[in-house]
């Protein structure tokens, strides 16, 4: 009897989010015990959980729908870095706190969320349609979409005719430079709104402004699925002829569920460049997708099934691991870098964890 | 003198869990007769055939009782193989053909003519070398006895249906010591000239000594081919028949049987008046394309507060005609709702016309089985007609309150069992599954409401529960009803008036209480008087 209730609470935890929180808890006391500042790491796991809430909450719609986890979220991503680049160009934050002292980064951060949404959401469509075409493998279409575009816009960012200092290569020129800084347009500016510490210079750094608008975006998410459309797409996605039967455009529903995490990526990348100081494009969106992927799988969602709660632990756990392993590591086995490998396992196992245990098609039974 | 049966099976009994399928049941086939076995949807006839065939779902279910002889001798058959070995052979109803393969390589499968090469005396015969001429000669002796035209070097893709099921047959009588032959609902498929070519071979190859089963529920290719006859209902023997001695209307009558179970007590005074010209529905040459139901030209009308039953066989069409209605599969023809026509190829259109729809197929279109009963009651209302939902400032979000009690009205209305609106459906029994389903229906106020197979997996409480509900809105509410079912019983106790479908095409419309002769030919595509449509 025990036994089948113990059996029971490891199905309603899931297994790989049972392992993955074990091991962080693990961790957590081993840098504890090797004298490893805590405190400062927590503060780091705090900051890039909010850094990745959104790109990570991009994941829902497009389970809900039925398509499964968007691997191709690239393709907001690079609208997202499309948008805070024009937001840059324009030298927004400089013309509004001309006018206006101290509203320049939010005007500017606004401008690049609004246009980088917009451009999405057109993308968006058009991903929306072309995964119609291809029902059945979108798991693998996604994939290679988000890897292929990530290199289509390595031609155009190299090619892009922006003009401004901070954008440019340091020779002059055209095109986008590797890494460019968000210091002059809204670095860190969620990150420092209302900012304060826990336990004095030292302690927990919560950044308040981060966190209220990861919040904000997640309710956002959640009553968007309490409307009359968000409830169609979600019911697309679990049971399409039901769909029908009740007289929805299955198809259309999903190339909305599709878009709005196209979306979701581009105001996520936002949000992360702001976190991170720096805009980079090329190759370093790269992984993004496999991360955003694992961390929503990893908080306990399924390829068909996904909450905002799962966002969110999932998106902590990952991050929490992917931050103190490092430290934890090299004061246990100096010299080497088994951090990355670790995050690698990681990622990849519990994807192919998720991947494994989907059943494949429907989800009626 | 004694017949000389090649197969003679008695008192074959088969329980699958508590539901007993076949009670006592006896089969006789002589040499060289072709035999019909006849029922309708549920009869029992694929159970026995299975029995015969030794197929791996009865042995793995407790097994049957009863005897089998095979040419004279008690045979325990446990597998197919042993079935094939003993000379019984079936032609099935979906091709089992490989359509990269040409036609001999087909009729070959796993009893290919080989010669030894090299390598086969090394490493075993399964590299044995194909004897392409041989096994050339051997299909074309096969065709040519069923009178088949074709090359034996084509590929079998991209062959009309009529030529695999040929090719089928060619198979099964190219095997050595055949004495009998199965042939599953063969004409099911198969155009009017082709159907009458696959009747001529298997007289054909009766006539060559080998008997033939032929499971169909088309009345009059029996009485055209067969030397005699089974019939079977609800799982028991009714009659064995000579062919020449019946009449197609005894047949029907004994197919259909009159079941004395009254399946609605009451359902309140009848105090409607149904006018003859006050149609609320018309479909005009009505055509789905629903893959296993299509509908083929259907015309009806349907009066203003009358509930309609549309029964027949399984496969026939009529669960297509709702499913057309409603646009979830493309379908040409006119729809008109009191004189306005649907434009099927819209989905959702005729919901939006208030014609609310309860699908056959419970589980798999009916519900959203992860979610609570609640949104399963409000959803179709919600979406096709703006309800249940509430502003809250600028969006409009689903109202939750609203949605609560109005499902724990429906739960009461209905008697629902359940633990609250909170409960996910997937958990409910069948029977209030269904009423789930039903709650959905109504919560759009219907106009038209059309239920498919209401009845379907649910026990016989619920069953009666269910029908006598819908009897009550149709009396109470005055509220148009569709009702399909193949159980024609069931139509018999509630409907005003009943049409028949087969084969995608109406055979008629009577009233409850006419003949089962009636029923069965229709049922059996033929029109009053025997005649074929």
């Amino acid at each position: 009897m025990t036994k089948e209730k113990f059996k029971k609470a490891i199905d309603v935890i899931g297994l790989p989010r049972l392992i993955v929180f074990c091991f962080f808890i693990a961790i957590i006391i081993t840098a504890y015990v090797n004298g490893i500042n805590v405190p400062s790491f927590f503060s780091s796991t705090i900051k890039y959980w909010g850094m990745w809430c959104v790109l990570v909450l991009a994941m829902i719609p497009t389970i809900k729908c039925g398509i499964g986890p968007n691997f191709g979220i690239s393709l907001g991503i690079v609208c997202g870095i499309l948008g805070t680049l024009l937001a840059i160009e324009f030298e927004i934050t400089a013309l509004v706190d001309g006018m206006v002292p101290g509203l320049g980064p939010w005007v500017a951060m606004l401008f690049a969320m609004v246009i980088s949404a917009a451009v999405a959401w057109l993308v968006g469509i058009g991903y929306g349609k072309l995964l119609n075409l291809v029902k059945g493998s979108e798991m693998t279409v996604t994939t290679y979409i988000g890897y292929s575009v990530i290199y289509l816009m390595c031609i155009v960012w190299f090619r892009a005719p922006f003009s401004s200092g901070e954008i440019i290569w340091n020779l002059g020129g055209k095109g986008v430079r590797n890494s460019v800084s968000m210091e002059s347009s809204f670095g860190n500016l969620l990150n420092d709104a209302f900012g304060f510490y826990i336990g004095g210079e030292s302690g927990i750094y919560i950044p308040t402004g981060l966190i209220l608008f990861c919040l904000l975006m997640c309710l956002v998410v959640h009553l968007y699925f309490k409307s009359k459309t968000g409830l169609a797409i979600a019911a697309s996605g679990s049971n399409p002829t039901f769909a029908r039967a009740s007289g929805i455009n299955v198809d259309k529903m999903r190339v909305k569920g599709i878009a709005m995490s196209t979306m979701l990526g581009a105001v996520g990348i936002v949000v992360y460049n702001q976190g991170f100081g720096f805009l980079q494009a090329y190759g370093a969106p790269l992984q993004m997708g496999f991360l955003c992927v694992a961390s929503v799988l990893i908080g306990g969602a399924t390829t068909t099934k996904a909450t905002i709660l799962h966002v969110i632990i999932g998106t902590f756990l990952y991050q929490g691991l992917i931050i103190f392993t490092p430290p934890v590591s090299n004061e246990l086995l100096a010299g080497t870098d088994i951090s990355d490998t670790m995050r690698q396992i990681i990622q990849n196992g519990v994807i192919l964890y998720a991947l494994a245990k989907a059943k494949g098609g429907s989800s009626h039974e | 003198m004694e017949t000389n049966y090649v197969l003679k099976m008695d008192n074959i009994s088969k329980r699958y869990g508590e539901s007993r399928v076949l009670k006592d049941v006896q089969l006789h086939v002589a040499a060289g007769e072709i035999h019909a076995l006849m029922g309708e949807n549920g009869a029992g006839k694929s159970t026995l055939m299975n029995v015969l065939f030794g197929m791996p779902v009865i042995h793995s279910t407790g097994g049957f009782e009863g005897t089998i002889e095979f040419a004279g001798e008690r045979v325990d058959i446990s597998s197919p193989q042993k079935a094939m070995e003993l000379g019984i052979g079936m032609v099935h109803q979906e091709f089992m053909l490989i359509p990269g393969f040409t036609v001999v390589e087909n009729i070959k499968l796993g009893r290919e003519i080989t010669t030894p090469t090299i390598a086969s005396s090394v490493f075993g015969a399964s590299l044995e070398k194909l004897d392409r001429s041989a096994m050339a000669a051997d299909a074309r002796k096969a065709l040519d006895t069923i009178g088949l035209g074709i090359g034996e070097d084509q590929l079998v893709r991209g062959m009309p249906v009529g030529y695999m099921q040929f090719i089928e047959i060619a198979r099964e009588i190219d095997k050595t010591g055949m004495k009998l032959l199965i042939f599953d609902e063969p004409t099911a498929v198969l155009t009017e000239s082709e159907a009458d070519r696959l009747l001529e071979t298997m007289q054909l190859i009766a006539s060559k000594g080998i008997a033939i089963i032929f499971i169909t529920h088309r009345i009059d290719e029996v009485i055209r081919v067969s030397d005699s006859m089974t019939v079977l209902r609800d799982g028991s023997f009714v009659s064995r028949l000579t062919t020449k001695e019946s009449t197609a209307a005894q047949i029907a009558e004994l197919m259909i049987g009159r079941k004395v179970e009254k399946l609605v007590d009451d359902v309140g005074e009848d105090t409607r008046s149904i006018q003859d010209d006050d149609i609320m529905l018309r479909l005009t040459d009505f055509h789905v394309d629903m893959p296993g139901e299509r509908v083929r030209g259907v015309d009806l009308t349907l009066r203003r507060g009358e509930i309609l039953g549309i029964g027949g066989l399984a496969g026939q069409g009529k669960v297509g005609i709702s499913n057309g209605i409603l646009g979830l599969y493309p379908s040409r023809g006119t729809v008109e709702l009191d004189g306005e026509k649907i434009d099927t190829a819209k989905l959702g259109e005729a919901l939006k016309k208030r014609i609310a729809f309860v699908s056959e197929d419970r589980r798999g279109v009916g519900l959203l089985l992860e979610e609570s009963i609640q949104e399963n009651i409000a959803f179709t209302s919600m979406q096709i007609q703006n309800r249940f939902l509430k502003n809250y400032g600028p969006v409009k979000l689903m109202d939750k309150a609203g949605i609560r009690a109005h499902a724990q009205e429906m739960i009461e209305k209905l008697d629902i069992r359940c633990t609250g609106p909170d409960q996910y459906v997937g958990r409910l029994s069948g029977g209030n599954q269904q009423k789930v389903c039903l709650a959905r229906a109504l919560t759009m106020n219907p106009a038209l409401l059309i239920v498919s197979e209401p009845t379907r997996g649910i026990d016989i409480g619920a069953k009666k529960l269910v029908l006598e509900l819908l009897g009550k809105m149709n009396r109470e509410q005055g509220m148009t009803i569709i009702m399909i079912s193949s159980e024609l019983n069931e139509l018999r106790s509630l409907c005003d008036r009943i049409a028949i479908v087969s084969d995608g095409k109406l055979t008629g419309i009577f009233a409850p209480d006419a003949s089962d002769a009636e029923y069965g030919m229709a049922m059996s595509g033929m029109k009053k008087g025997g005649e074929t449509q």
